[in-house]
């Protein structure tokens, strides 16, 4: 099959639709009360999520290093992250509504990076390039910020189960919904799994550094660092039931604002890269 | 020359046209039914037929050549139960061919139920048609409808909401508490007092295989012979405030005149287990349970008011599907009774 009218910008273009399509079709399904179907809101997911690979996947080919070199590449990796995780641990939350909100994020998050060209005009130095374990440092700490997205999903669903339990009103996602206790359960579970990822990605940048200092960027480090702190006191406040219930809820839903929003910071220091000679790269205008 | 059509006929009453007092006396035995099916099947006046007998509805389906068969069974009806035909006619259920498969649909969907939507008339349906196929008594007819509406209450409990939610004050509660703890599996219960409807929902969540029930009241017997019956264990009324740190349903219904559960009570306990939330259900009139337990975190206050007016909005769900589900039921029923007719 010839996919050569597939550039990285229509493969993500079209992914987003099957996950701007999984989104309409769970806002049809809650307002009119129709079923829902769990296969049909995994298979808009899947479907956007393979695109969005290939996607990446093509990016990836052009620049020869994993696709974070710019912001549009960055909040893609997060979505596409975010997204995986929903197709390996979304069938055991027997719940379509996670995918509902996965597809919701996603298309956010696809929307936005393809809405703004001047995201993927510019082409950072791909520092990540020249070592392994800076690539590796860079991929896992970008997937931590997928397993951070997803938390704030869950917990999003753990505030609106409480609410309909608080308020006494049972009805639109009520049923549809898990209990809050497996929802806190899963929270704790995400929250431990993206610490210790975005804990390896910085002791594999650690060893990186200390080679060649001269490639850190103090404002990208320290917000990761005070991303990994934020996170890991959260944590150690939940394992030792200081933070529980709906404040640990809210603050894993601002974190993750916070974390987005430190994107931006982190990645206007990086220096511009003139594109490499020869070298064709599918870029917006 | 072909044969002639074969005529369905159902003879029987229902909820709908008489009161319990009637229902009673028309009530189906086990030995009536088998002389019932006796005196048909010797009288060879119909071919086919399946009978129906649940606390709400007596129904006898038949299937028969002679136009008056269904006379004919009412009469042998009314003998059997030793009433005068004109009074069993102001109660009676008539129905033939096209009508007596719909109603056959909305039974088997719930659709006639008094609780509407509720799924133990499926069973019961299902155990009518086994009983009368293993006596023979149904052949390609009888069958063929029995079959389609077994299946289509499926699909109507697929494609309406006639059967979501819960509909009393005790499956309110368990379901509320699986909304709160998932799979009660590892849940620990504590009835405190000995009402009839705490009695009913702590039998509830036991069915839901809830880990432990605990038992607390005044009268020390009371809770132990409770105990007994649900496999639980008895906790003395005076260490209550103790036993709500280790428990995760607390379901009240003492007849004290004031609180027996107070605010400081509750915060005591989930300072003990602040990660864990506690599900308070207040049976109890006057309240059982101070209202201002319900602002703490983590704390899920419901009361009797509350569990009744869910299970209202949930019989108000299934009533507001009732159209769409019996338009879809008639649709089958009508196409089905369309080919046997039609040979």
């Amino acid at each position: 099959m010839d996919l050569s009218f597939l550039t990285t910008r229509t493969s993500i273009g079209i992914g987003t639709g099957f996950y701007a399509a999984g989104l309409l079709y769970g806002s049809w399904s809650l307002c009119f009360r129709h079923r829902h179907s769990r296969i049909a809101s995994y298979a808009f997911v899947l479907a956007g999520w393979i695109l969005q690979t290939y996607g990446l996947l093509l990016r990836g080919r052009q620049t020869h290093s994993c696709p974070l070199g710019n912001t549009f590449e960055i909040l893609q990796f997060v979505a596409w992250s975010c997204t995986l995780l929903y197709l390996a641990v979304g069938p055991a939350f027997r719940t379509s509504v996670l995918g509902f909100f996965s597809a919701t994020l996603a298309t956010a998050l696809g929307l936005g990076s393809l809405a703004v060209p001047a995201w993927d005009s510019v082409m950072r130095k791909p520092t990540f390039a020249t070592s392994p374990l800076t690539e590796l440092h860079a991929a896992l700490g970008v997937f931590s910020y997928g397993v951070f997205g997803l938390l704030a999903l869950t917990s999003l669903l753990y505030l609106i189960q409480l609410r309909h339990l608080r308020n006494k009103r049972l009805t639109g996602w009520f049923a549809l919904l898990p209990s809050i206790v497996e929802l806190d359960h899963m929270n704790l579970r995400l929250l431990g799994f993206g610490v210790t990822i975005l804990g390896i990605a910085l002791a594999a940048g650690r060893l990186n550094w200390s080679g060649s200092p001269e490639v850190v960027h103090l404002s990208k480090l320290a917000a990761t660092i005070a991303v990994w702190v934020a996170y890991g006191t959260v944590f150690v406040l939940r394992l030792r039931q200081r933070l529980v219930a709906r404040p640990f809820a809210i603050v894993s839903v601002v974190l993750f604002a916070a974390t987005m929003a430190s994107l931006w910071p982190v990645n206007a220091s990086r220096r511009p890269l003139p594109p490499p000679a020869g070298a064709a790269v599918d870029r917006a205008p | 020359m072909t044969p002639p059509s074969p005529q369905l006929f159902l003879v029987g009453t229902s909820h709908h046209t008489a009161p319990i007092e009637w229902r009673e006396r028309l009530a189906l035995s086990a030995e009536k039914q088998a002389a019932l099916a006796a005196t048909l099947r010797a009288a060879g006046t119909v071919t086919e037929f399946c009978v129906l007998n649940t606390c709400n509805r007596v129904e006898i389906y038949v299937t028969a050549v002679d136009p008056e068969a269904g006379s004919h069974v009412a009469a042998e009806f009314c003998r059997l139960q030793d009433l005068p035909e004109e009074t069993f006619a102001a109660v009676a259920l008539r129905r033939t061919n096209c009508d007596a498969v719909v109603h056959l649909f909305e039974v088997a969907a719930g659709l006639d139920s008094q609780m509407v939507g509720e799924t133990e008339i499926l069973g019961q349906v299902k155990t009518a048609y086994a009983v009368a196929q293993s006596a023979g008594s149904v052949g390609a007819v009888l069958n063929r409808i029995f079959q389609k509406a077994l299946h289509s209450a499926k699909v109507v409990r697929s494609e309406t909401a006639i059967g979501e939610g819960q509909v009393s004050v005790a499956t309110v509660a368990v379901s509320l508490a699986e909304k709160i703890f998932g799979h009660l599996g590892e849940s620990h219960v504590l009835a405190v007092g000995a009402g009839e409807i705490a009695e009913k929902t702590a039998k509830a969540l036991r069915s839901r295989e809830a880990r432990t029930i605990t038992f607390a009241n005044r009268t020390v017997a009371r809770a132990q012979q409770l105990a007994q019956e649900f496999g639980g264990n008895v906790l003395p009324f005076e260490q209550l405030t103790g036993g709500l740190g280790c428990v995760d349903i607390v379901v009240c219904s003492t007849a004290a005149p004031t609180a027996v559960i107070t605010e400081g009570m509750v915060r005591q306990a989930m300072h003990e287990r602040p990660s864990r939330p506690l599900f308070l259900i207040d049976l109890a009139l006057p309240r059982d349970i101070e209202p201002a337990v319900a602002s703490l975190p983590n704390v899920f206050l419901y009361n009797l008011d509350d569990l009744a007016r869910l299970a209202e909005e949930n019989i108000a769900l299934r009533r507001a599907e009732i159209d769409r589900a019996r338009h879809l039921v008639t649709g089958r029923a009508a196409a089905v009774w369309q080919k046997i007719a039609g040979g």
